[in-house]
């Protein structure tokens, strides 16, 4: 029903979209976990509780939150154009994704670690353990569920996003559904590549879902 | 020297509601190798207390000296191998859920950096101590709760502790799981020469497995010495509350009962082999005049029975003196009872 090059179209669409999203995702997570591991243990009740440091990160978390995403996006073209050298195309909209991103990611990570049992931190600590150790082999462990379960949320969140950068020349199935869907009226195409987005998200959840599944040992 | 020191130790948890004392002024000395038992009514100091034994408290005021060594002195590298040194195990077990058995009693030896293969062979070493050598591979949640408690002690035990600290470690089991445990904790005392402090809610925890015995209350150490002394005549409230139970409940019984009333009343505790002996009967033959027995209970202390028993003496004051006499010359204690018990 396509011709070749929609068809050629539609799959670098998905290339794009899926390296958007997982690059965007990982990066997130490289600045997001840290965030989200300070964040759990300075808080009050946290393994090392720290006042200051605790409100520095929760106040950037919640400015960056509340910016809806695509104001966001226009917001940062200048710092996009400084880091990647352009505005437009995929590989730029990964630097607001991220930056949108880690925050979200950071609250994740923090609200898995806080599910981790006190008890178990309290006789990791009468062994001799310390904050380190607890950080590493005992809250990241025993979080492990909780956290691949986040990633997967995370990781459906970002491809949304990465649909909705397309309305500014993000690249991508998002892109394509508002160039031909919305102003050409090529409502096919648009159908199709919602339909692509939706399998997309379904691969990615299902993925995370059966990977969460294995590595709970506590059923 | 005791292994385990504590001076005037006080712990204070400042509330946005005020202070609450969780500790007053505890002074405890533990010997090596005893089985030393902390017990109080819930909410009485006894859990902060373990916890300052390695510091996980730190008490506000006072000194706690482990084999002489003031743990406030320590610096936080020390303190973190000083209790690698001693062993702990809880209530609610707190094993890692995510990780096998063998892991999880490999787990303070991959902390003092051990290599994999030494840790696994001593892991498996005392999981044969424990008796779940066939257990290695499962995870926590397939195994029942007296199982558990025996991996947590497996894990404790692994960095060769010289003291092992029990926190309710039976609260949450069944008697005979609790029976088997005990029998666990005896067996690595008496095997192993470790120092164990059992804390409890549960008389018979201490009678079963303890050799000497602390009684807290609000904060406070009632009383403390040997199981079998404190059994046989607590001197403070805490420790005849928890030992007889609630008597003033008895007391004020027999005080609304007129038929009851007696101008004195004595409280005898039975020991050794009085209570196979009828004292009591040969004693109504011997003077030809009648007791009332008031309130009576006999209860096994480490294999012993014992009991106490209330008697109404006969109005005459001559024989009761007299029968004080004959039944203190029969071995038995006899304390007065009176209304404020």
């Amino acid at each position: 029903m396509f011709d070749q090059q929609t068809i050629t179209m539609l799959l670098e669409g998905i290339r794009d979209t899926v390296y958007m999203t997982l690059i965007s995702t990982l990066v997130g997570y490289i600045l997001g976990l840290p965030m989200g591991v300070i964040l759990a243990v300075t808080d009050k009740d946290g393994i090392r509780p720290n006042r200051a440091v605790y409100r520095i990160l929760d106040v950037i978390s919640n400015i960056i939150r509340s910016v809806p995403f695509l104001i966001l996006l226009i917001v940062l073209i200048p710092f996009t154009r400084f880091v990647v050298g352009k505005s437009y195309g995929s590989t730029a909209t990964i630097v607001p994704l991220v930056i949108s991103a880690a925050p979200y990611i950071g609250r994740l990570v923090e609200s898995s670690l806080k599910e981790v049992d006190k008890g178990v931190i309290e006789a990791a600590r009468s062994m001799g353990a310390s904050d380190l150790d607890i950080i590493l082999r005992v809250m990241l462990v025993e979080a492990r569920t909780s956290l691949i379960t986040g990633a997967t949320i995370a990781l459906g969140t970002i491809l949304g996003y990465s649909a909705m950068a397309g309305t500014v020349g993000g690249g991508g199935l998002g892109d394509i559904a508002v160039r031909y869907g919305y102003y050409r009226y090529q409502t096919d195409i648009m159908v199709v590549t919602v339909l692509l987005i939706i399998i997309l998200f379904q691969i990615f959840q299902t993925t995370g879902m059966k990977i969460a599944k294995k590595v709970e040992k506590r059923k | 020297m005791a292994l385990i020191e504590l001076r005037g130790v006080s712990k204070v948890y400042e509330q946005p509601e005020g202070a609450v004392h969780a500790l007053k002024d505890v002074n405890l000395e533990i010997e090596r190798s005893d089985v030393y038992g902390i017990i109080g009514m819930s909410g009485a100091g006894k859990s902060t207390l373990v916890r300052c034994l390695n510091f996980l408290e730190r008490p506000t005021e006072g000194e706690i000296l482990i084999d002489g060594k003031n743990l406030a002195t320590l610096s936080e590298k020390e303190l973190r191998k000083q209790r690698s040194e001693t062993g702990m195990i809880f209530q609610h077990f707190n094993l890692l859920m995510q990780k096998n058995v063998i892991s999880n009693v490999c787990f303070p030896l991959r902390l003092l950096k051990v290599n994999k293969k030494e840790a696994e062979k001593r892991a498996m070493e005392l999981l044969d101590l424990v008796g779940l050598s066939d257990k290695e591979k499962a995870y926590p949640a397939q195994l029942s709760g007296g199982q558990k408690q025996r991996v947590a002690i497996a894990r404790a035990l692994a960095s060769s502790p010289k003291i092992l600290l029990c926190d309710e470690a039976t609260s949450a089991l069944d008697p005979q799981t609790t029976e088997s445990i005990l029998q666990l904790l005896k067996q690595i005392n008496k095997d192993l020469g470790i120092t164990v402090v059992i804390i409890t809610h549960q008389m018979s925890v201490v009678q079963e497995a303890c050799n000497k015995v602390a009684i807290i209350e609000n904060g406070q150490v009632a009383e403390s010495g040997e199981v079998e002394k404190i059994f046989n005549a607590p001197k403070s409230k805490a420790g005849r509350r928890l030992i007889y139970g609630d008597e003033s409940k008895v007391i004020r019984e027999i005080e609304n009962a007129p038929e009851l009333h007696a101008k004195k009343k004595i409280r005898i505790v039975y020991s050794k082999n009085s209570a196979f002996e009828p004292v009591i009967a040969d004693m109504i033959l011997h003077f030809q005049t009648p007791v009332n027995i008031l309130h009576a209970e006999t209860r096994n202390v480490g294999g012993i029975a014992k009991g106490e028993m209330i008697l109404g003496l006969p109005e005459n004051r001559h024989i009761q003196v007299d029968m004080e006499y004959y039944l203190r010359e029969r071995g038995l204690e006899i304390q007065e009872v009176e209304e404020d018990v």
